[in-house]
């Protein structure tokens, strides 16, 4: 009990005395606040596109593409094939039978961002009625929906966000042909956020194709035989040659180098971060303890033993890291949360955009980053100060 | 420089301090040299880009095809001395979607548009000939192991065969390679021949993915454009022209605000070492005040002892910042080897050094400057008297 009283006792003083050497301890403090306040914007970004992935498209759907095809830009799905898989038994149907099936087409189409003048591939899809129901996270946020057979169109939420001219009742122009923007939606924080919707059918015309390029549907079976069963009556249709996948498969393949190089990207800079900060924050915890050697060794000739002296001066660096660690963490949830980007998506070979996210999650991580560091920083200075000499230490100091 | 074993002796008057310190600097300025080195392989594009070189694409999306008639129009227009194209064919190797680019090409007519590609002679003539032939990008070879001579079979995700299938087979008759680090990154594609791919495939027969075009002088490469683009207006397939450097930085803006993402972690990363060195120069100034006083009795004046402690702050951030940029560069070969192809090549270019000297001059500043001229303040009876 001697010992914890100690313990606590020269933790006071030194507490108390921390506003005396303010220049020192703020240092640390900022140091480990630039560092946390780096690692926790870094790792959002990752997290928030991890996210979007993640909410995209739901187990109990499928996409089906053209065998042979991984991405929606080069499949293709003929009209009658698509007539084909919509009358399929495997499917869902609504209160009035109707298939729950939506045949959609993809372009690109070029925008400037907001303030620029250079083209952007964002996606536009054309879908079929039924999408809305399938896809039933996607809500209005303002206006209306498209009407069928009129050139209309709705845009995503982070669309409308990051590129220029897509308010609603604004008129935008792709391939010699005017489109009304009559709405705004939401769909869960998903990659649909991205793109710009509009009636299938007069997509199809307007940007002369023939057929579609996918088909999302519903399973009425959204078990693994449902899938499977699904999967045989295509094998067995002569007339169909197509690749089904789940939806949340099908979307996390479509990101992988993007999110692989936002991955390494982020950890490494975090990794190089902390240790370049943690030579830093030995440092001042050196110089810290360095310039109150006498103070140490006074409290250790008035008969305080070494450890608590070590246990002392740790509490206090990692005091300091943790308020350090709380500042960062603080200053990138102000800057960063919410935060929306844009950026190529290699494998689609179009925009996707996404928030960061500065979660509980990171934030606990940054605290354990600055811990990790002020105990590094604050052990060896430490037991240098505790080791050394009492008589030397007062005579040298 | 005489005065360089008196800086040293300062500089290392306490190691330990003075090597964390140096680590500390040395990190910081390897993440410089890194995150500078992926934000120019992004823009890469941009610099290896010929001023002479047209891109023509599909007016409203880039992944519309033009059909391949077109060249002889191009060919026409005034102020134009060649003309080649490209398809892009969707390979899949492996199972691996886009594993790479492939380009469906006229051998002669690409190879001659990008005479920054180096190819044995023997090689480009056996491109020329084989119909099923392919050349690839020498990095991309070594990567997959590729040898000349042997088959490589490369699905396509968009182009089925005449009998309806995706799988294709090619002869690799050559590799092809650059010089400039900045153009390497240009060469990690396959080129296929596109006679026999155009004849080969079921659907779109006849078109073409993109069209690059030569011109006399750069300096016309703007109204030359508006002339292409100006030949297939209110046609069903107008066409969109730029110069190639437009287009790559155009592309490279897609990416995003790649640039201004590093250059904000780059700022904190340095605002943070800045407090923390700044802090650490500081306090070793404080413990030195006597020393520096005895210089000054000794008859060092006002100015040469500021510029002692300036000079100090300056060895310490060379030192560091050198260290940290040849560990970026001797970093690079691994990196690159670890990506091989699926990311343009990293390099350390020399504007990121001329870049890294200024930041180290600045930060050397900031960091010398206030210590220096409370030392230059200093009065020798206060300072050996120890009030400090």
């Amino acid at each position: 009990m001697a010992w914890l009283n100690q313990v606590v006792q020269i933790t006071l003083v030194n507490l108390q005395n921390v506003p005396r050497r303010l220049g020192t301890s703020l240092v640390v403090v900022i140091g480990i606040a630039g560092v946390v306040g780096v690692l926790v914007s870094v790792l959002a970004m990752a997290e928030g596109f991890r996210h979007t992935l993640a909410s995209t498209g739901r187990p109990s759907r499928v996409m089906m593409l053209r065998a042979g095809s991984d991405a929606e830009l080069s499949s293709g799905v003929a009209r009658d094939q698509a007539v084909v898989l919509a009358s399929l038994p495997a499917f869902a149907r609504d209160a009035t039978g109707r298939p729950l099936v939506s045949a959609e087409i993809v372009v690109m189409v070029d925008l400037p961002r907001k303030g620029q003048s250079d083209p952007n591939n964002v996606p536009f899809r054309g879908v079929q009625p039924a999408a809305f129901d399938i896809r039933d996270e996607v809500t209005l946020l303002e206006g209306r929906r498209f009407a069928p057979g009129v050139r209309e169109v709705i845009v995503g939420r982070k669309a409308a966000a990051q590129f220029a001219g897509l308010a609603v009742g604004s008129r935008i122009a792709f391939r010699d042909s005017d489109w009304t923007v009559v709405g705004t939606f939401a769909s869960g924080g998903d990659v649909h956020e991205s793109e710009i919707w509009a009636d299938a059918e007069v997509a199809i015309s307007a940007f002369r194709r023939t057929g579609f390029q996918s088909v999302t549907a519903t399973l009425a079976d959204p078990s693994e035989s449902g899938l499977t069963a699904l999967k045989e009556a295509i094998a067995r249709d002569r007339r169909l040659s197509i690749t089904t996948l789940r939806e949340p498969q099908y979307y996390a393949r479509q990101a992988s180098v993007l999110s692989g190089l936002i991955d390494v990207l982020g950890y490494s800079v975090a990794v190089f971060m902390a240790i370049g900060a943690t030579f830093g924050a030995l440092n001042c915890m050196y110089s810290a303890i360095a310039s109150r050697q006498v103070e140490i060794a006074t409290l250790r000739a008035i008969g305080f033993g070494g450890t608590p002296v070590v246990v002392s001066v740790l509490i206090e660096a990692l005091a300091l890291a943790l308020l350090g660690g709380a500042v960062g963490g603080a200053l990138a949830y102000v800057y960063c949360d919410g935060a929306s980007l844009s950026t190529l998506n290699f494998n689609t070979f179009s925009q996707v955009a996404f928030d960061f996210r500065v979660t509980p999650g990171l934030l606990a991580q940054g605290l354990v980053w600055a811990l990790v560091i002020g105990l590094a920083g604050g052990l060896l200075p430490a037991i240098r100060a505790a080791r050394l000499p009492v008589t030397e230490a007062l005579r040298t100091g | 420089m005489k005065f360089l074993p008196l800086l040293w002796a300062q500089l290392f008057r306490r190691k330990t301090r003075t090597v964390l310190t140096l680590l500390s600097v040395l990190v910081a300025f390897l993440l410089f040299g890194l995150l500078q080195a992926v934000q120019i392989a992004f823009e890469s594009g941009a610099d290896a880009a010929d001023a002479k070189r047209l891109l023509t694409t599909a007016r409203y999306s880039i992944i519309e095809p033009l059909p391949m008639a077109y060249r002889r129009r191009i060919e026409q227009v005034p102020g134009v001395v060649a003309v080649a194209h490209a398809d892009w064919f969707g390979a899949k190797y492996q199972n691996e979607s886009n594993a790479f680019p492939v380009f469906a090409v006229d051998p002669a007519r690409y190879l001659d548009m990008y005479p920054e590609f180096t190819i044995a002679p023997a090689q480009r003539e056996a491109f020329v000939k084989t119909r099923t032939g392919a050349v690839a990008g020498r990095r991309l070879a070594d990567r997959y192991g590729w040898r000349v001579g042997q088959k490589l079979p490369i699905a396509s995700e968009i182009h089925t065969r005449t009998d309806g299938s995706l799988n294709w087979e090619f002869d690799l008759v050559g590799t092809f390679d650059a010089e400039d680090p900045a153009v390497r990154g240009n060469t990690d594609v396959v080129l296929i021949n596109v006679a026999y791919f155009d004849e080969a495939r079921q659907f779109g027969r006849g078109t073409t993915g993109w069209y690059i075009v030569r011109i006399a002088d750069a300096e016309q490469a703007r109204g030359i454009s508006a002339d292409i683009d100006r030949l297939f207006t209110n046609s069903p397939d107008e066409t969109k022209s730029q110069p190639e450097k437009e287009f790559a930085i155009g592309f490279a803006k897609q990416i995003g605000d790649i640039g201004a993402l590093v250059t904000r972690i780059l700022m904190a990363v340095f605002f943070t070492i800045l407090i923390l060195t700044g802090n650490t120069m500081a306090q070793s100034i404080r413990e030195r005040v006597p020393e520096l006083a005895i210089l000054k009795t000794l008859g060092f004046s006002d100015v040469a002892v500021t510029l002692l402690v300036l000079g100090e702050a300056l060895l310490l951030l060379v030192l560091g910042g050198a260290a940290g940029m040849a560990a970026a560069v001797s970093l690079m070969p691994m990196l690159n080897g670890a990506t091989g192809g699926r990311f343009p090549p990293l390099f350390v270019a020399a504007e990121t050094w001329l870049l890294a000297a200024a930041v180290a001059l600045g930060l050397a500043l900031l960091i010398g400057l206030p210590p220096a001229l409370r030392v230059r303040r200093l009065r020798i009876v206060d300072a050996l008297a120890g009030h400090r």
